[in-house]
């Protein structure tokens, strides 16, 4: 009976601790988030940020974009073949990189190259206790450090996922064209009668939702990490899972909404 | 060139490059080049459009000269289907609009066979319509015609 009992209690322990980290996550964005109309002005340190998460990551996204894109014109060749459309290989290829690879995919990699050292970055600023530091020189912690980085994951997403969508159109191109020997004419014609205005505009809400959820998950982890090393690594792994899985379930919830 | 200026200048080449890209894609992908408001409008009645939704294609001699802007049904219970037609595209008081399907499972689209009468102005009706071929009337219809035939 005591075993059933304390059961119920762990259940209802760690329920009541996941809410209750979801609410101070909530509100510790949202105070951060309140803080950039305020002075003094943090320009400075989004622009460093959006340099650190941004161009940073164009390598990555690059080679990501034109191997996903390559695979798809092969995998999409094979199954189009069967039903002699082949013709429709490039429009298969643009949807499915505009509506659906490029911002799971691109997001993706942001989280495992950027997000992860945003984790790390804050969780070590907190071991060392720079962040206790800033609070002394009375600088918002908040507004120097969660904020700008929560903006610039918002900001950069978008344009890293047009060049992963770009980049992966014409490798897909190059593959399916100069390699399989796809009507170039018929590849471009059916990709631009296929994609509608809807499709980019679904990726481009895709992006900027997926941007702000690395953003929030990453400098909360980071910024609540147990101050030791060990604690840091922790909040590292937790973080990536975190942001990797929240991004595909609010992928589902996106698209179910804006078919 | 301090260190802060030369990462202000990356991030500025970055997002000029990432906005462009974004616009590229819009332009050359979306419907914003191609037919924008341009073009006249035609209405069509049909019995059955057997699926033609608003953004088929309307083609003559198979090239696509407009689209199907709305379909819905009008006081006679047939289906009004208003189209938008290139503005350099005339199509004749006295043409054929037909529903036909590229290919066998392909999409439904218009076709339309031009007459020889007077050129069609803006929010015209094409009063000649071929309602949609459906297989599985054709279907029934050649088993009922062969069952009678037995007998």
């Amino acid at each position: 009976m005591t075993a059933v009992i304390s059961m119920f209690g762990r259940l209802g322990r760690s329920f009541l601790g996941m809410v209750s980290r979801l609410g101070d996550a909530t509100s510790l964005s949202s105070a951060s988030l309140g803080l950039l109309p305020t002075r003094p002005w943090q320009g400075r340190h989004i622009v460093i940020q959006m340099f650190n998460i941004g161009v940073g990551s164009l390598v990555i996204i690059a080679l990501t974009g034109a191997f996903t894109g390559m695979v798809l014109a092969l995998q999409g060749y094979y199954t189009l073949a069967k039903f002699g459309s082949e013709s429709m290989l490039g429009a298969g290829i643009a949807l499915a990189i505009i509506r659906e690879l490029g911002p799971v995919l691109g997001a993706m990699m942001l989280t495992a190259r950027a997000g992860s050292a945003i984790t790390a970055e804050i969780g070590i600023m907190r071991v060392t206790e720079q962040i206790d530091a800033l609070e002394m020189m009375a600088v918002n912690p908040r507004a120097r450090i969660i904020m700008p980085r929560i903006i610039a994951a918002t900001l950069v997403l978008p344009l890293l996922i047009a060049l992963f969508d770009l980049i992966g159109m014409g490798a897909g191109y190059l593959v399916g064209v100069e390699l399989l020997g796809v009507n170039p004419g018929a590849f471009i014609a059916e990709m631009q009668a296929k994609v509608t205005t809807h499709d980019i505009n679904t990726g481009w809400i895709k992006a900027v939702a997926f941007g702000f959820l690395i953003g929030v998950i990453c400098t909360y982890i980071g910024y609540r990490a147990t101050p030791t090393t060990e604690g840091v690594g922790k909040a590292t792994t937790q973080a990536v899972v975190l942001s990797s899985v929240g991004i595909l379930m609010l992928d589902y919830i996106l698209t179910s909404f804006y078919l | 060139m301090s260190e802060y200026k030369r990462i202000e200048i990356t991030v500025g080449l970055f997002v000029f490059i990432g906005i462009a890209g974004m616009f590229y894609m819009a332009l050359k992908l979306g419907e914003v080049g191609g037919l924008g408001a341009d073009g006249y409008h035609l209405t069509a009645a049909f019995g059955d459009v057997g699926g033609v939704r608003a953004g088929a294609d309307v083609m003559i001699a198979g090239v696509v000269v407009g689209r199907v802007d709305d379909v819905h049904l009008n006081e006679r219970d047939r289906a009004e289907v208003s189209m938008r037609i290139h503005d350099d595209v005339k199509i004749t008081s006295d043409a054929i609009a037909s529903i036909r399907t590229k290919g066998i499972i392909g999409d439904r689209f218009i076709r339309i066979g031009q007459g020889g009468g007077e050129e069609l102005s803006d929010g015209g009706e094409i009063e000649e319509t071929e309602s949609a071929i459906s297989i599985e009337e054709l279907v029934s219809k050649y088993i009922f015609s062969s069952d009678s035939s037995n007998k």
